[in-house]
């Protein structure tokens, strides 16, 4: 049981990712790899101000300008120079690898003996166990993000920006400034994503400069069981959709981690699990009309 | 209300394929007046509405807008003065986002879209009543997503929302170009209540010598990125389909003959 309430903690962690993603991927149709580098570098924002005894919230948001700047960065590279997007991407996921290489001073900080989000909770001296604290901070935030993604891509501003992904055209036609439009919704969808690594280096209690590998892959994984779990509805449900898929994803990896998945074979099985959810949606289509043709 | 000064732009500049598709262009138009444009393919019609809207930016002369400069203005930052209908029903709507969510952001055309939530249940009201003047029964349909309409209903839709704030000038680019005759009609008919209900100056490109005649006060036909007939007020009444269509023939020779010509020089030369 345990086992299974850990991963639902680490899945609400892992939420503000997906969240991410979604902006990114679905949104702007942008599939933006900065977030590899940039989970690691709030994690590395965050802990390393934990170690220089910085108060958790203030490090939490210095670790979500951080990963706004980075995602601002690539957005900038795209628009400004025409750069391919998964390779602007690429080029600051990798500049990302020495910076927060640079940021931690070496390429694990443990933060066990640190002052936390956590322990600042424990410090109440609720009566629950650290689990449930966590798990209970974790809800409380996802509910809270849930909300503001909601307002945000229902204000006038979140509307331009979901017209920009949809057609570039129409909305500058309607004197928006598309570009300023990615390169915001870009910036924050790297702040979720630095978020996200905040979180986990506190709960997990290091950062490690590996800990973003794959990550974009995670985040996709739990958009398309989100979508699935919702279907085609409005944006509120979607985004939920996306934070249980989150869940959801952590509860399926623990699962067959203890059934004896071996976890060197996690990050192949979730590219699969990506691939597979996306070909495979077009492979009934093609059979589908393959069938109406002979019909 | 438009003023084009010696406008001038080439194409493909320094390569085989260069063209000069404005010729020092100049052309004024009057407020509320409603000008079609006629010509062949490549005269330069399409060229001069781009122009006019900000998606091309020309390489010399200078154009005023209402009193103000926009030459070198991008065309997001011309839209407060500028609403604009294009050829491909597509392009004028957001596919994956309701007839409300687009009506919202014509309606703040030109203006900064902040963290008002627009779509109150008053806004949806009046976007229910400007839709019933379009008789397409999309007043029942303000949640549906634009995907789901047809090309003359997302054309209608595109000029409901070009007119929603008034702006300064309307620019049709081939509007019913893409549709079936039945939606073209009912888009030119619905273009006229529209330009004549808020007197809109208009700017019209069209390939249909029919529409040419029968709408607007004006009529300009260009060629090679030339202004070559600028036909208003009675002129413009008095002009049958067929004599427009006589114009375009006579350049057709005046154009075979000058190919002609040149083929027979290049014989000489050789």
């Amino acid at each position: 049981m345990g086992l299974y309430i850990g991963a639902v903690s680490l899945g609400l962690t892992y939420a503000f990712l997906a969240l991410g993603v979604y902006i990114t991927f679905r949104v702007f149709e942008f599939p933006d790899i900065t977030v590899d580098g940039s989970i690691t570098l709030g994690a590395a924002v965050c802990a390393i101000l934990l170690v220089h005894g910085w108060n958790p919230l203030l490090a939490m948001v210095m670790a979500v300008l951080a990963g706004m700047i980075a995602g601002a960065l690539t957005a900038l590279i795209h628009t400004q120079f025409k750069v391919n997007g998964l390779l602007s991407g690429i080029l600051v996921m990798t500049a990302l690898y020495s910076i927060n290489l640079h940021v931690m001073g070496r390429s694990n900080v443990p933060l066990l003996k640190q002052d936390t989000i956590i322990t600042m909770l424990e410090a109440l001296e609720l009566p629950i166990s650290r689990e449930a604290i966590s798990l209970s901070l974790f809800t409380i935030l996802g509910l809270g993000i849930w909300l503001l993604m909601v307002w945000l891509f229902k204000t006038d501003l979140g509307t331009a920006m979901r017209a920009t992904g949809d057609n570039e055209v129409m909305i500058a036609a309607q004197g928006v400034n598309v570009n300023r439009m990615k390169v915001l919704g870009i910036a924050i969808s790297n702040g979720l994503v630095a978020f996200s690594g905040a979180l986990v280096a506190q709960y997990q209690g290091f950062a490690d400069v590996g800990m973003g590998i794959g990550m974009l892959v995670f985040g996709l994984a739990a958009v398309i069981i989100g979508e699935t779990i919702v279907g085609k509805r409005k944006m509120k449900w979607i985004f939920l959709g996306v934070i249980l898929g989150s869940i959801l994803f952590r509860i399926l990896i623990a699962f067959a981690l203890s059934i004896g998945l071996n976890p060197v074979d996690l990050k192949l099985i979730t590219a699969v699990f990506v691939l597979l959810a996306i070909i495979i949606p077009k492979i009934i289509e093609k059979v589908k009309v393959k069938n109406d043709l002979r019909k | 209300m438009i003023s084009v000064n010696d406008l001038k732009t080439v194409f493909n500049r320094g390569t085989v394929n260069e063209v000069v598709a404005l010729k020092d262009v100049n052309f004024k138009v009057d407020e509320a007046s409603f000008v079609t444009i006629v010509g062949t393919n490549g005269s330069g019609k399409t060229t001069l509405l781009n122009a006019l809207a900000g998606s091309i930016i020309c390489d010399r002369g200078s154009i005023s807008i209402s009193g103000k400069e926009v030459t070198k203005l991008p065309d997001f930052k011309r839209t407060d003065l500028i609403a604009r209908v294009f050829q491909n029903p597509f392009l004028g709507t957001a596919p994956n986002m309701t007839i409300a969510e687009n009506l919202r952001m014509a309606e703040l055309r030109g203006k900064r879209k902040g963290f008002a939530l627009g779509l109150s249940r008053k806004r949806l009201e009046a976007f229910r009543e400007k839709l019933k003047s379009l008789e397409m029964g999309l007043e029942d349909r303000l949640e549906n997503q634009i995907g789901t309409l047809s090309g003359g209903q997302r054309q209608a839709l595109t000029l409901l929302m070009a007119s929603l704030t008034q702006p300064k000038i309307l620019l049709l680019d081939e509007h019913t170009a893409a549709l079936d005759p039945k939606s073209a009609e009912q888009i030119i008919k619905l273009t006229r209540a529209i330009i004549a209900q808020y007197s809109l100056t208009t700017v019209m490109v069209t390939h249909s010598m029919h529409q040419a005649v029968a709408l607007g006060d004006r009529l300009i036909m260009m060629n090679r990125g030339e202004i070559i007939e600028d036909i208003s007020d009675d002129e413009k009444k008095r002009l049958t389909v067929n004599e427009l269509f006589n114009k375009f023939t006579e350049l057709r020779q005046y154009e075979k003959i000058d190919n002609e010509m040149l083929s027979m020089l290049q014989d000489g030369y050789y």
